[in-house]
């Protein structure tokens, strides 16, 4: 039976080369190439930098996660604050 | 007033050489006075396509360098009287080109001939930018698979930043040539379709060359595609390529190798 679909089925795989190129090539032409930044870099850099102003964060507590979508892309900067808990310092 | 067109893609492989001597042999073959110019410097070998090998003496870098005279380098065609090449150097390497000497001998060359056709390196360093920088139109050459798409987008963004047309705020006027496309695979949804290239890098279609033995069989012999086997359908492509070039409107289709009986039913039970 999986024989049979399988020689019926005939994979088709250019929609998915289409599909990455597109997203990948979408996030390139506004990152890659001469005097372009990398705008969720440059976003990544200056979140951190206004953090940390206010906060001493420990940069191995600071874990970035990136999602490049078709339509939108996702950052995702997860940051251990310590001791935040309404103006008072944590106990150890 | 002379055409400056760059034949160029970024990744390598993909037929930049294969073209420039097709397209050069076809602009030619419509009364143009052409010259072939190979950029890749170190690893030339549009003398080999074109058959010219043995008749090289001096080249691109000697010129520039004041060694020897452009009519000195220039390499006559034996088929077409109205078609040259200028060699690469083979024994050096890319630093040796200089942007005042490369603009200086295009500007000679452009004096000379209707059309000079320049084939890029591949990657996008010093070489392919040199090779691109005089440039009055390109033709992106791209295989129907992500890494060339990929490659030839970057190259759109760099004739559009890096060029002295880009530079003096002109725009580049860009033809996508898509090579070795396969429609029977394209049809089946297995390689990216004529559109789903277009779509992905939107810059007009100049025309597409199908899958070819007899691309291969003119390298053999050292002859561009469209003298060694001008009825081949790759050759009838390139050809209309190049009448595009030239201003004439044709519909770019793909063109068939003529079939017997047996190619006929075999392709049907393939699709």
């Amino acid at each position: 039976m999986s024989f049979l679909s399988s020689l019926f089925q005939k994979k088709s795989s250019a929609p998915v080369a289409r599909d990455r190129l597109q997203i990948l090539l979408a996030h390139e032409r506004t990152s890659v190439g001469e005097g372009k930044s990398d705008l969720l870099l440059q976003l990544q850099k200056e979140i951190m930098e206004v953090i940390r102003k206010h906060v001493s964060v420990d940069q191995d507590k600071v874990q970035v996660k990136l999602d490049r979508g078709a339509s939108c892309s996702m950052l995702e900067i997860d940051i251990e604050v310590p001791g935040l808990t309404d103006g008072k310092p944590e106990k150890a | 007033m002379a055409q400056v067109l760059v034949v160029t893609s970024g990744k390598g492989g993909v037929g930049k050489t294969t073209t420039t001597a097709a397209l050069g042999a076809a602009l030619a073959k419509t009364g143009k006075s052409v010259v072939v110019v190979d950029f890749d410097v170190g690893l030339r070998n549009l003398d080999l396509v074109m058959g010219a090998e043995r008749r090289v003496v001096f080249d691109l870098v000697n010129v520039i360098q004041g060694d020897a005279k452009l009519a000195q380098a220039l390499i006559k065609d034996k088929r077409l009287e109205n078609l040259s090449l200028l060699p690469a150097s083979q024994t050096r390497d890319k630093d040796a080109l200089t942007a005042e000497g490369v603009a200086k001998v295009m500007a000679e060359l452009k004096e000379k001939f209707d059309w000079v056709v320049c084939d890029s390196p591949a990657g996008i360093e010093r070489g392919a930018q040199l090779a691109m920088a005089h440039a009055d139109q390109a033709v992106i050459v791209t295989n129907p698979e992500v890494s060339s798409v990929r490659d030839s987008d970057r190259i759109i963004g760099m004739l559009d930043s890096t060029t002295e047309k880009a530079k003096a705020g002109e725009k580049m006027p860009k033809h996508l040539l898509l090579t070795r496309y396969d429609p029977a695979r394209a049809a089946r949804g297995e390689m990216l379709s004529v559109d789903d290239v277009l779509e992905i890098l939107s810059i007009p279609l100049i025309g597409i060359i199908p899958e070819s033995q007899e691309v291969l069989s003119a390298s053999n012999v050292g002859a561009p595609v469209t003298l060694a086997a001008p009825d081949s359908a790759p050759a009838r492509a390139y050809m209309e390529a190049a009448r595009r070039l030239i201003g004439e409107k044709i519909d770019v289709t793909v063109p068939t190798e003529k079939k017997g009986l047996f190619d006929w039913l075999f392709k049907r039970g393939a699709a």
